[in-house]
């Protein structure tokens, strides 16, 4: 019996005191996927309240960088906004790192165990550029699936842009750039999550419905780094543009 | 430290490209060879391969991203001249038999719309020159062993150009922003790769401002109707006989290769 709310204390502790942690799994057998999800569920109490959801592992890149090969999902709540405009503070974090993400506004509730990419687009209000910064709290990012699950996906802060409406848009082929103080670090399409962001969502909706949850209408999805996350350290400008969704720019103090 | 004889390392290349069997590296026997002993090697290959009756009907420009330029060592892109001969229109077959050890970019072209002439462009001008652009694949091939190449091999080698696939439709620029066209890569339709225009040295239109202004070092003007390869926009994909490659880009559409032994 994994004492879940043992690792989730130690989760807390290593986020609150900006320390990084050994990978749970080392000293605890039977760390299973599911087990991870346990621990992220009791890791929401006192965080606030959840205001959408986060993809992790979905882009070819990112499948590399941590050699697996499905998505994952994390929560978002208030404690993970940054508004547009606000700075991020290294000093709040452990090893921060940025990818930009096709974020969704949902204009509808969404659940069920069958969602489709299209019930998908048709239930979003918006989709506006992003920026996430990741923030693992094991030490350099070394962990298994389960360890990151438990650590609600390597979650840190967001910031998104203007949402625009989706109708029109192929969000496979729209072209997302990434800039780090003027210089282009890498680049993609929207396909690069999944083969389709929205396909990404519809997964975290199928996944969510396992636990009786879903999807409520003004929720923010961010929905899978799209290409490698770039390690930003004070005095970093980084720019994420999205062709004809827009652009967001995030300093780094 | 002038090169030796540039003309017997042309030779070199001209029967490695016709007997389609790599040699090695000219950086294996002489390591100081660098990029003025590169170019002095393609002007003779060039002058070469044109005596057979090919023409020169664009350039394209390697070493585009900082990717590439970090593996070379170099920062700043290479050219070479696209050949008559090695265009496909979209959708054709291409055979391995043509090549040695081909690998597939997905990359931007511009078409010129009129005569570019360096020193001195700039992006705007580069921009006013240029009808349109279209999407592209490109073969690139090496005539050197396993891709062992230092910077003056690669130059030499015509830039690694090998053959390019076309798409008929050009859009033109009022219609497009380059930097952020975004760019998917399949194989037999699955995900191999993503891109957008900005992986080109930050924008396909200073690739081919940069071009113009170092063409013009030697004279050289981009023409009417000449095409301008702008560079890859994700990491090359090894070609195989049975595989069919799809980039599709937006708003630009697809352009497909099917390759054959």
């Amino acid at each position: 019996m994994v004492e879940t709310q043992l690792l989730a204390d130690r989760l807390a502790q290593a986020r609150d005191s900006v320390t990084a942690i050994p990978q749970l799994s080392d000293d605890t057998p039977g760390l299973d996927l599911e087990t991870g999800y346990a621990v992220q569920r009791l890791s929401r109490k006192g965080r606030g309240q959840v205001i959408g959801w986060k993809l992790g592992v979905t882009s070819r890149a990112k499948q590399q960088q941590v050699g697996v090969g499905s998505p994952i999902y994390g929560y978002l709540t208030t404690a993970h906004v940054l508004d547009y405009g606000e700075p991020l503070v290294t000093a709040e974090h452990i090893n921060p790192r940025c990818e930009p993400e096709i974020a969704f506004v949902m204009g509808a509730d969404l659940s069920g165990e069958h969602v489709t990419a299209t019930e998908v687009l048709a239930a979003t209000a918006g989709v506006a550029p992003g920026i996430e910064v990741l923030d693992s709290r094991f030490t350099d990012y070394r962990f298994t699936m389960p360890d990151v699950v438990a650590d609600n996906a390597s979650a840190g802060r967001y910031v998104i842009g203007t949402p625009v409406s989706p109708a029109g848009l192929d969000l496979r082929l729209v072209g997302v750039v990434l800039e780090q103080n003027g210089d282009v670090i890498a680049t993609a399409s929207g396909a690069a999550s999944l083969g389709h962001p929205a396909a990404a969502v519809a997964w975290l909706v199928r996944s969510l419905a396992s636990s009786g949850e879903g999807l409520r209408r003004g929720d923010v999805i961010l929905s899978g780094g799209l290409t490698a996350a770039t390690p930003v350290s004070a005095g970093d400008s980084i720019v994420v543009s999205i062709d004809r969704i827009g652009s967001v720019e995030l300093a780094v103090r | 430290m002038p090169i030796t004889d540039p003309v017997a390392k042309a030779k070199e290349l001209y029967r490695a490209r016709q007997d389609r069997v790599a040699i090695a590296p000219f950086t294996d026997e002489d390591p100081t060879l660098g990029m003025a002993d590169g170019y002095a090697v393609q002007a003779e290959l060039t002058r070469m391969i044109l005596a057979d009756g090919d023409r020169i009907i664009g350039y394209k420009v390697g070493l585009t991203s900082k990717p590439m330029q970090k593996l070379i060592g170099v920062d700043s892109p290479d050219y070479g001249p696209v050949l008559g001969s090695t265009i496909y229109s979209d959708g054709q077959s291409v055979s391995m038999s043509r090549f040695i050890q081909p690998k597939i970019e997905a990359e931007v072209i511009a078409v010129m719309g009129s005569e570019l002439r360096g020193p001195g462009v700039t992006v705007t001008g580069a921009a006013r020159a240029i009808a349109g652009v279209s999407a592209s694949m490109e073969i690139v091939d090496s005539r050197f062993a396993d891709w062992r190449i230092k910077l003056a091999d690669t130059v030499a080698d015509l830039a690694s150009n090998g053959a390019a696939a076309v798409s008929s439709r050009l859009v033109p620029l009022s219609e497009v922003d380059v930097r952020l066209v975004g760019m998917t890569l399949t194989r037999n339709g699955e995900l191999v790769d993503t891109g957008a225009g900005a992986a080109a040295l930050g924008d396909p239109i200073a690739v081919v401002a940069w071009l113009a202004n170092t063409l013009g070092e030697h004279g050289i003007a981009l023409e009417p109707g000449h095409l301008v390869m702008t560079g890859a926009l994700h990491a090359a994909v090894p070609m195989r006989a049975g595989d069919v490659f799809r980039a599709e880009f937006d708003r630009l559409g697809p352009v497909t290769v099917r390759v054959v032994a």
